[in-house]
């Protein structure tokens, strides 16, 4: 039965060891130094969870490392540039310096506030690590630290996923979901080693601050109520996704007030945790005043409130011993607690001192509002809705663990259980609305289907461990066994149950190992690619790497002097300040909707136009990303549409259906004229019409959209070509000063 | 109506007065504390109201580490309540301390 105290939780390994051990007496009495290894149960079972968990911690790490031992080490995408780059600040300079950083090197003419505006936990973290182990003479390079941060954090969060399940269900679940949390293809798409990002340390962080909070829940005790204030600080200091946080554990304490679980240790352990964790959280500049002036936040101080309500009539029950009064008193305080809470609300929200949802989390409750209102954030890939392909491919046999899970956690109904529910839900909705959110969802669901995995193995290999025995009926529960009849009789089915039993087994089995081998190939396949350099298979199935960014940027380095700006799309911003140490209008920070718009302006306007907004920005050359020669489809001709959408909806001139023909993108002969003649059409296929890139098609063949392009004898007035990468992938344009008037 | 309820909170104040002093002495100095604490962020919040928010920070801090130190507070009552069956009083002492330590560098 699931009660007696079974120990094994994947299979049943220890009876094998110990029949073996039994098996062998006469060796083990012979030589005398071996008696002493024979261990108790208990013993064994620790050596083995000890063991389980370190080749867990280890198999986590290697599991992220394929990107660095094909390519190199070095620092994927985008985001994670901008945080090398700071990290790089804050080892050289000091973390005063770091604090107090404005940086004139981007958003050219107005600079940016980085000490003010980015999130600090993740440069930190990597710089103690760097200091540490320059303290103990292992003298690394700061980007190897760097790359290597998110699969460490990676092992540590599979650690505290076993401690958590440990505290949920049993120490069988939280080796099972540490084991699933390794390797799963929704955690290892944002933590594979390279991808130097936020979310390399926030889930970690994330997944601590709940573990302290449910352990804070369930013993009372102040220390760990103070734990899990410090885990929400280091939660703020690494991600934006706090915010989640802060109205997930009062949405739980409210749950439990409203199922009536309310208790002593849940006030001491909210209290603790709010208070602390929101004087904690304000020491950070980005953050500054949120948690008592934005709606986001408000929540959280509600709850507050109520738990002092709460707590009041407690007490008040608990003086008076007469009903009666204390009905009256309830009404009365009840009553006024409402309706004063309210006029504060009220008061707040229509004064404006309590700012309302910004648009980046209203989207999230609202799907529809970012498409029409803000472009910008519509734009980004990452934002979109999730396809269920994209659920399938990121946890396989999870999605269908996860209800099984659910019905193991409603049966055993307490503290723990009720917020790994509330978790799950609250997380897989958001997942539903936002591909990037799977990453939140991910730990969520993989502790729920250790649940699942762990108690249905535990009821089937303590079904097979039952010797003569009367059938505990009660016992075949599991995946797929309302075949097997439960309702048996004594002798009959008693052979049956055990087949059924071990058959259930090797299919659990064979699931689990086929999770394993998805998740190394998605691993291998989909989620190493550094995006800064990229691969394809040649004409002898030899392999081809394209490392044209680089190539670019440090033209840009070396060939340019060192006060120059570049214009490109932001999508680049942060790497060309990275690597090719230049000024740049707008990067990947997006602040500056307008600046960014004036950008996109420039970027589809005729030559003239886009000439004189270029000269009133300073810019000194333009950058652009053209795939047509490689068949490339992530480039500025593909993004082009976004650029009018987003100039458009600051300059009314920029108008959508200029450069669509009958709602259609074209840029062959039939595209529009505004289309042939913008600056990116130019600066993009300049010189392309003479280039054979297909054999059998005709010049001027654009691989990427499979088209041969209309506008081939481009004249350039105002730019010059500087420089075109091996593979014409980044081009850049000087812009030249004006022409003598004579 | 009227004279009912201010009846009933008669004998409401009544009752509480009562109940009250039968609790011991140490945890009547420990609500003496708490009230000592919402006292003085109140006090701080009209401050504000009449002088103005200007150093918001300091504004902040003040009646936050007041309210935290009233909550840290009741929640010490709570734990050494020997009426609360759900702690037992051992690690009260050590807590105490390391949590009032941990709190002054918290602020």
């Amino acid at each position: 039965m699931g009660g007696k105290q079974d120990p094994t939780a994947n299979g049943s390994p220890k009876s094998e060891s110990m029949g073996a051990k039994k098996a062998s007496p006469d060796l083990l009495n012979s030589s005398f130094s071996f008696k002493s290894l024979k261990l108790k149960t208990k013993q064994q079972e620790l050596l083995l969870r000890v063991s389980i968990l370190g080749l867990v911690y280890v198999l986590a790490f290697i599991a992220r490392l394929f990107s660095v031992l094909r390519y190199e080490s070095m620092i994927h995408e985008f985001d994670p540039y901008f945080n090398y780059r700071t990290t790089l600040y804050l080892t050289e300079k000091g973390f005063y310096e770091f604090w107090n950083w404005f940086d004139s090197e981007s958003w050219y003419p107005l600079g940016r506030i980085i000490g003010g505006t980015l999130y600090p936990g993740l440069m930190v973290t990597a710089a103690l690590i760097y200091w540490t182990l320059r303290f103990l003479r292992f003298f690394v390079h700061i980007r190897e630290v760097c790359v290597l941060t998110a699969p460490f954090f990676a092992s540590n969060t599979t650690i505290v996923a076993y401690f958590f399940g440990k505290e949920i269900w049993d120490t069988g679940a939280g080796l099972v979901a540490a084991a699933l949390i390794a390797i799963c293809p929704g955690y290892i798409s944002r933590s594979v080693a390279g991808s130097y990002d936020n979310e390399a340390v926030a889930i970690f962080a994330l997944l601590l601050t709940f573990y302290l909070f449910v352990k804070a829940v369930k013993t009372g005790s102040l220390s760990w109520a103070l734990g899990s204030a410090f885990g929400y600080f280091y939660m703020v200091s690494a991600w934006g996704g706090y915010v989640f946080i802060i109205n997930l554990v009062p949405l739980y304490v409210l749950v439990l007030l409203i199922t009536g679980r309310y208790s002593m240790r849940l006030y001491v352990a909210y209290n603790c945790m709010y208070i602390l964790g929101m004087l904690l959280a304000m020491q950070i500049r980005f953050v500054g005043f949120q948690h008592v002036q934005s709606g986001e936040h408000m929540g959280a101080m509600g709850v507050f409130l109520l738990m002092q309500v709460f707590y009041f009539l407690d007490w008040v029950k608990y003086q008076l011993n007469d009903t009666k009064l204390f009905q009256t008193f309830l009404r009365i305080t009840v009553t006024s607690a409402i309706l004063v809470g309210g006029i504060a609300l009220g008061v707040g929200t229509a004064s404006g001192y309590i700012s309302p949802w910004t648009g980046r989390f209203y989207s999230l409750l609202d799907p529809t509002y970012a498409k029409d209102h803000i472009p910008i954030i519509a734009s980004v890939s990452e934002h979109q809705p999730t396809a269920w392909s994209s659920f399938m491919f990121d946890y396989h046999i999870l999605l269908f663990l996860f209800p099984a899970g659910l019905y193991f956690c409603f049966k055993r109904l307490s503290d723990a259980t009720i917020f790994i529910v509330m978790y799950g839900l609250t997380s897989l909705y958001f997942a539903g609305v936002m591909v990037r959110l799977i990453l939140v969802a991910t730990p969520a669901v993989c502790l729920i289907s250790a649940i699942a995995v762990s108690a249905t193995v535990k009821n089937l290999t303590s079904l097979l461990r039952t010797k003569q025995k009367v059938p505990q009926t009660g016992s075949t529960k599991g995946v797929g066994s309302s075949k097997s009849s439960s309702k048996v009789t004594l002798d009959q089915s008693q052979p049956f149950q055990k087949n059924g039993a071990i058959a259930l087994l090797v299919g659990v089995f064979y699931l689990l190992s086929r999770y394993a081998i998805h998740c190394t190939w998605v691993t291998s396949e989909a989620y190493s690619s550094p995006s800064i350099v990229l691969a394809a298979r040649g004409a002898h199935g030899n392999r081809i790497i394209f490392d044209d960014y680089r190539e670019a940027y440090y033209w840009l380095r070396q060939n340019t002097p060192t006060d120059a700006k570049v214009m490109s799309w932001w999508d680049y911003g942060y790497q060309i300040t990275a690597m090719g140490n230049r000024t740049v209008i707008v990067d990947n920070n997006t602040w500056n909707n307008t600046h960014i718009a004036t950008v996109g302006r420039a970027m589809s306007s005729y030559e003239d136009e886009a000439y004189d907004i270029m000269r009133s920005l300073d810019v000194n050359y333009v950058l652009v990303v053209f795939g047509g020669v490689t068949g490339y489809s992530s480039d500025d001709i593909n993004k082009f549409l976004w650029m009018v959408r987003i100039g458009g909806g600051v300059y009314p001139v920029i108008k959508e259906p200029d450069y669509l023909v009958n709602g259609e993108f074209r840029v062959d002969k039939g595209a529009s004229p505004k289309m042939l003649n913008c600056l990116m059409y130019k600066l993009c296929y300049y010189r392309f019409g003479e280039l054979v890139t297909e054999y059998g098609k005709p010049t001027g063949y654009d691989r990427a959209r499979g088209v041969e392009i209309g506008n081939k004898d481009i004249k350039l007035e105002h730019l010059e070509e500087a420089y075109t990468t091996s593979n014409w992938i980044v081009r850049i344009y000087r812009v030249k000063p004006p022409t003598n008037r004579l | 109506m009227v004279k009912s309820t201010s009846k009933d909170a008669q004998d409401l104040f009544r009752s509480l007065h009562s109940a009250y002093s039968a609790t011991p002495t140490n945890l009547k100095i420990i609500d003496m504390y708490v009230v000592f604490a919402v006292f003085t962020a109140l006090i701080q919040v009209a401050y504000m109201a009449l002088v103005g928010s200007f150093p918001f920070n300091s504004f902040l801090s003040g009646v936050l580490s007041c309210v935290g130190t009233a909550v840290l507070a009741v929640c010490l009552r709570i734990q050494v309540n020997k009426e609360n069956k759900e702690f037992k009083c051992k690690t009260i002492v050590t807590n105490l301390g390391g949590i009032v330590a941990m709190f002054v560098i918290a602020v």
